[in-house]
């Protein structure tokens, strides 16, 4: 295994950790979510097979399923995400195309790039999860707002952590 | 045939993805049935050793005020105990000697280790499981009132469903009129929960006491639900729509109490017998 594919590996027992100990307690004004588990699959390598991303998403959803009490739920929303990522990546191929090898990062691309590579992958998720939570869609607005209000956590999260990374490999 | 493995092979990426989501749809739909002892949830051993210890540390930081409400509770039931006395030593009762009568609720001081107030489905991890006589379906209270239900259980945690859960319908009664209702949370505000199927002709007012009203055999009867905050009927509608202040703050939840039910097979029993098996 590379170098990048050992960092991948335990970045997978990293997010689940951080995930379910501190962000599980980390909401915002009873709405804003942050589930920063999804950027496990966001940042594996550009090349990485649909197969591999949805597996994988799969059981990290499910060990995330473990401790929120909501079986299937986180795992078929990060099933949906794993599908829809490299068909996303192929789409906003940026000019010149990606290097081989290079993880799809804030560094990599920059930053409009990478807002427009998250943001809706983000909101995808959250939407799925939500909606398959509220059971239907009878708390319309009240689920809408916090799919709305989780998303825009959750990037700022994403993001911030993408400077901090990026900050630490110019050293 | 060669074509259609070739067809499969083409799409494999598609195939898998319905597997997999059919395979997590299975899984929301199983786990939502009620009431079952399942190894995936939190009540499993490392799942719930890694709750426990995150709770630990919180728990640390709330200890005084966790220590002032216990205190609080003490004397309340101190007061209680002696109210009772003096009113059987004043009235002179006939005594209930029957033991089942008696002992016919028990209860369990548990701590929960893990509560979320934020989701549409909440559940609470508490740290007594089956080696402490806790099975799927006993009712769980609290000093201030009712909690929720057993759902799953483990050798050493058990899993509730909270009354903040959408799927939780609790058998109550409106106090004063002896109206008798559903309590269902609708997924917004944790401090409120709502009072369904109370009829047009009952006259609910803003600060009747709700509670339960112990037909279920789950809850004893009488534990305190919350009061009614808003009362509101519709020109056509059947039914109030009922605004309760719950009883429990639920964000603030420290020790609670799960309730042995002895003659709950007895009632059962008989009324399958007279009923017939409830569906």
């Amino acid at each position: 295994m590379s170098r990048s594919g050992i960092l991948h590996f335990l970045s997978f027992f990293i997010y689940l950790i951080v995930q379910v100990v501190l962000m599980k307690h980390l909401v915002l004004f009873n709405t804003a979510f942050c589930f920063i588990y999804i950027a496990f699959i966001l940042f594996l390598p550009i090349e990485t097979n649909t197969l591999l991303l949805m597996v994988l998403g799969f059981i990290l959803g499910f060990l995330v399923d473990i401790f929120y009490d909501s079986l299937g739920i986180h795992a078929s929303a990060l099933v949906l995400i794993g599908f829809l990522r490299n068909i996303w990546l192929s789409r906003i191929t940026p000019q010149g195309g990606y290097d081989s090898g290079e993880d799809p990062t804030l560094a990599a691309n920059g930053v409009q790039w990478f807002i427009v590579y998250t943001l809706p992958i983000i909101f995808i998720h959250h939407f799925t999860l939500f909606f398959i939570e509220a059971g239907g869609f009878g708390l319309l607005s009240y689920t809408f707002s916090k799919v709305f209000f989780s998303t825009i956590f959750t990037f700022l999260i994403l993001l911030l952590l993408q400077y901090l990374q990026s900050g630490q490999r110019r050293i | 045939m060669e074509r259609l493995f070739y067809f499969f092979y083409q799409y494999r990426a598609f195939f898998t993805f319905l597997a997999l989501e059919l395979f997590a749809a299975w899984l929301i739909v199983e786990n939502n049935q009620y009431q079952s002892t399942k190894f995936f949830n939190s009540s499993n051993r490392i799942a719930a050793n890694i709750i426990s210890t995150t709770h630990g540390i919180k728990e640390y930081f709330a200890l005084r005020s966790i220590n002032a409400e216990l205190a609080e509770e003490n004397a309340e039931l101190r007061t209680k105990l002696e109210q009772r006395n003096q009113s059987l030593y004043n009235l002179e009762v006939r005594e209930n000697k029957d033991p089942g009568i008696i002992n016919r609720f028990e209860f369990m001081s548990a701590k929960v280790i893990n509560n979320s107030v934020e989701r549409f489905k909440n559940f609470i991890t508490i740290d007594k499981g089956a080696l402490d006589g806790i099975e799927p379906g006993m009712a769980v209270i609290s000093s201030s009132g009712a909690i929720g239900k057993v759902k799953s259980v483990s050798d050493h945690y058990a899993v509730l469903i909270s009354l903040l859960n959408t799927d939780e319908f609790t058998s109550s009664v409106i106090k004063r009129t002896n109206h008798f209702g559903s309590l269902n949370w609708d997924g917004k505000d944790p401090l409120f929960s709502q009072l369904n199927f109370i009829p047009r002709h009952a006259n609910p007012a803003v600060g009747d006491t709700v509670v339960t009203s112990g037909f279920n055999a789950v809850f004893p009867s009488g534990i305190l639900l919350g009061t009614i905050e808003e009362v509101s009927l519709g020109p056509e509608a059947q039914f109030y729509d009922i605004q309760v202040r719950l009883a429990q703050d639920f964000i603030r939840l420290a020790f609670v109490e799960v309730v042995k039910s002895n003659l709950l097979n007895e009632i059962d029993s008989l009324e399958s017998l007279t009923i017939g098996v409830p569906k």
